[in-house]
């Protein structure tokens, strides 16, 4: 396959966070808003300046980006709508970055929100996807607990994975979040408690789950230009890709379509795993971050449980993990979900993180891996994002 | 091995019933179409009819080549490459019986389905797969040992997807014709605990009286489905401790629709018939629906023995053709009805009954005993339409394939 052509000219700047809450009453919509809100005020820049808008969200139904954009007054020349949950914010990154190349648009905002009221995580799954409705939730009504545990039974005995390894994951990403002061968990997690943990879903026990919560995350996409004249620190995109449905003839997931595409990232990236300063990696379940440290290339699948032993995943480790927390402790807001990995991956490399910063970061691989459409998460999504300038 | 059921206790009367909840309902076209092979027993998957691969979930084209789907038959092995056991749900019916088994499965006919296990199968077995029929009448894919294993029937995740008589008590409409008793007898044979046999007539005797009286666990009651009051009376009394109605009620009369057809005929025809099958329904129905998921002898069923030929007329019996007609087109509706609260509710249909009113037929025949039959295997499978012997299933058969000619041929 042909090499993919660079990014240049395209920056990512501005990585906003709206603090996420357990449960709100408020709408999509209202998270919507207050992300750009903070937008405006990192750059002083109005609705009407944004002439791209990229937008991912579960729980604005019945609008798409087109009711938001009318909703919050904005009028961009150029928008998009990505469904794909937890792939969603790499594939709006990658979007804009060429829709701004291009200049398509000059300046991007790419926002995922998600409100979470008492009774939406229970509503969002019943009418989440036609397979699901057909195949999935009939059976035990287990939600995406039961369709990861059966990932992960099949997962652990193939690759010889125990619990352990999920263990010093989980507590590793605990302790990272308790640095970050938006994380929804803010006590430590012993190895201890995460072994001794209720059984939800056999073998997914308590900490292998995420709480579903309500929160929004942004960022911006524009030309180094810009993002200058704003004074906005930027970071640049080496490469990305992005595979769905790969591999569907495999019986039960254990890989996603990095596995296919991987050489190509780092070919066109022109570095290699061991340059990265951190990883920020989908975490939906420790599993699918098992799965993906393998599929991206830091080890071997039959060496994961190796690897996992010879690595720290805390912000001071060998290999910096989800250095917010992840989904695991700092929550699943829905769509921003997918974004939190990317926007945590910029404050990294710009030197702003929520809570403690990686020493001398510079470059970050985040990926992501969305929607369960039936028996699998289907989308899968990686970039590398390296510094470029601070102010 | 699966734990014996235990008989149930008499319940407490002040406790409150549990809810008779249905699992998620919302469906696609396609998974309908689905449900509709289920009720009929068969195991199927929707296969291309261009490149002729099996796929599941249902879909509407074919994911290889795009081209359409049809629903066939395929081999039922499959391997489980899974397991989970689910301890949580916000499902208000699952809730009630957690924790719930379920596995990835290999289906031999190709595809990947999560799928419900029975007690018995672990990850890395070999199974049977059954597609079933849930309580809200929707297909479900149903993991059994591939040989059988010491009371498989009483698994409580299966028992969920069948309406097996085994400790349950029945009422079956007509006591007093050769089909009800021998309905009674089947039914008490496989577990059923008490046996209800109505009798519309308490005044007059009747023949197998002596038999029906030595059956340890049946006891005849009065009802008569051509009296409002009779059947409200029954159910009154009743109604709270009966789990599966049997209606076996017929009145068969020779004639055509202008030769040798009576008016009067048809009218008793459909009184006790057609205006009978309501009055049951609207007597028993609504006690049976707050009872549906009321633990080992919840109330599961009702099961309507119909004449196949309501599918199609029939000459020489055009009446009972007709009220027979009529009786399907109420069980269809009382199905969507039913559903709603998980009662199942299901068809025998049966060809000429070998009894009196037939006696110039030549056979093949329907035996009671094998009405009999039928019954019990459609309450063990839970499945919604079952024919009684071969007449009934060479004229469904037929009908199947070409309705318009199977009406034809039988009315000539």
């Amino acid at each position: 396959m042909a090499r993919q052509r660079s990014y240049d000219g395209a920056v990512v700047c501005a990585p906003v966070t709206v603090p996420y809450v357990r449960f709100s009453p408020e709408s999509a919509h209202w998270w919507t808003g207050a992300a750009l809100q903070e937008l405006a005020r990192l750059t002083g820049l109005g609705p009407q300046d944004f002439d791209g808008f990229c937008f991912a969200s579960f729980s604005a139904v019945p609008d798409s980006v087109v009711g938001i954009v009318q909703h919050l007054g904005l009028s961009p020349r150029w928008m998009d709508h990505i469904p794909t949950g937890g792939a969603s914010g790499v594939m709006a990154l990658r979007r804009a970055a060429r829709a701004v190349q291009a200049r398509d648009a000059e300046i991007v905002a790419c926002v995922a929100a998600d409100t979470n009221q008492i009774d939406s995580f229970r509503k969002t799954l019943a009418d989440f996807s036609r397979f699901s409705q057909d195949a999935t939730y009939p059976y035990g009504f287990g939600g995406p607990n039961a369709t990861f545990a059966l990932i992960t039974d099949h997962f652990m005995r193939q690759y010889s994975v125990g619990r352990e390894c999920f263990a010093k994951i989980c507590v590793a990403q605990r302790d990272n979040a308790l640095s970050n002061p938006y994380a929804l968990m803010k006590t430590p997690l012993t190895h201890e408690q995460y072994m001794n943990a209720r059984p939800i879903s056999d073998p997914v026990h308590l900490f292998d789950c995420v709480m579903p919560c309500a929160g929004a995350e942004a960022f911006i996409v524009t030309t180094s230009k810009l993002a200058e004249a704003l004074g906005l620190s930027a970071a640049r995109l080496r490469a990305t890709i992005e595979r769905h449905n790969a591999f569907a003839a495999d019986p039960v997931q254990t890989r996603g379509g990095w596995a296919r595409d991987i050489d190509d990232l780092w070919r066109a990236a022109e570095c290699k795993p061991t340059d990265m300063d951190m990883v920020q990696v989908y975490d939906d379940y420790p599993v699918i971050v098992a799965m993906q440290m393998a599929d991206m290339g830091f080890c071997k699948k039959s060496d994961l449980a190796e690897f996992i032993a010879a690595n720290e995943f805390t912000i001071a480790g060998s290999l910096p993990l989800n250095t917010n927390g992840g989904q695991l402790s700092a929550g699943q807001a829905g769509a921003a979900g997918g974004f939190q990995n990317v926007t945590e991956g910029l404050r990294q490399v710009l030197h702003c993180p929520l809570g403690e910063q990686v020493p001398d970061a510079r470059h970050a691989l985040v990926s992501g891996f969305g929607l369960v459409n039936y028996d699998r998460g289907v989308c899968t999504s990686a970039a590398v994002l390296e510094q470029e300038v601070l102010r | 091995m699966t734990d014996s059921l235990t008989p149930p206790r008499r319940k407490d009367p002040l406790k409150m019933t549990r809810a008779g909840h249905v699992p998620p309902t919302l469906r696609s076209r396609a998974a309908k179409a689905m449900a509709v092979r289920a009720g009929q027993g068969r195991f199927v998957l929707q296969a291309c009819d261009s490149c002729a691969a099996a796929v599941y979930p249902p879909r509407d084209r074919c994911p290889t080549c795009w081209g359409p789907l049809s629903w066939r038959d395929q081999p039922q092995g499959a391997e489980i490459e899974a397991e989970t056991m689910i301890r949580t749900t916000t499902d208000l019916f699952f809730r009630k019986h957690l924790p719930w088994r379920i596995g990835a499965a290999r289906l031999d006919a190709g595809p990947m389905a999560i799928v419900h296990l029975h007690g018995d199968v672990r990850q890395g077995d070999r199974v049977c797969m059954e597609l079933k029929l849930d309580r809200g009448g929707n297909p479900a894919l149903f993991a059994m040992p591939e040989v059988e294993t010491p009371n498989m029937q009483d698994d409580p995740q299966l028992r969920v997807f069948t309406a097996d008589p085994k400790y349950r008590r029945i009422l079956v409409t007509d006591g007093r014709g050769p089909v009800g008793q021998a309905v009674a007898q089947a039914l008490i044979k496989a577990g059923a605990q008490t046996v209800f046999l109505g009798n519309a007539d308490p005044l007059m005797r009747f023949p197998g009286q002596e038999q029906v009286a030595a059956l340890e666990d049946a006891e005849l009651v009065p009802l008569n489905l051509t009296d409002t009051r009779s059947t409200r009376e029954l159910a009154t009394q009743l109604g709270g401790r009966v789990d599966i109605v049997v209606n076996t009620v017929g009145l068969t009369r020779v004639g055509g629709v202008v030769f040798g057809g009576k008016l009067t005929d048809l009218q008793a025809g459909f009184d006790t018939e057609v205006t009978g099958l309501m009055r049951l329904a609207q007597a028993f129905g609504p006690a049976m629906s707050g009872r549906s998921d009321d633990g080992v002898n919840a109330a599961s069923a009702i099961v309507d023995v119909t004449s196949v030929y309501g599918l199609t007329g029939k000459a020489g019996f055009a009446g009972a053709a007709a009220s027979a007609a009529a009786r399907l087109s109420l069980i269809a509706g009382l199905r969507g009805e039913m559903q709603r609260s998980g009662i199942r509710v299901m068809s025998v249909l049966t060809g000429p009954v070998d009894d009196d009113r037939h006696q110039h037929v030549p056979p093949p025949k329907t035996p009671p005993v094998q009405i009999a039959k039928a019954v019990v295997e459609a309450l063990i499978k839970g499945q919604e339409t079952t024919c009684a012997g071969d007449m009934a299933k060479d004229v469904m058969d037929r009908w199947q394939s070409d309705p318009l000619l199977a009406i034809r041929e039988e009315n000539q």
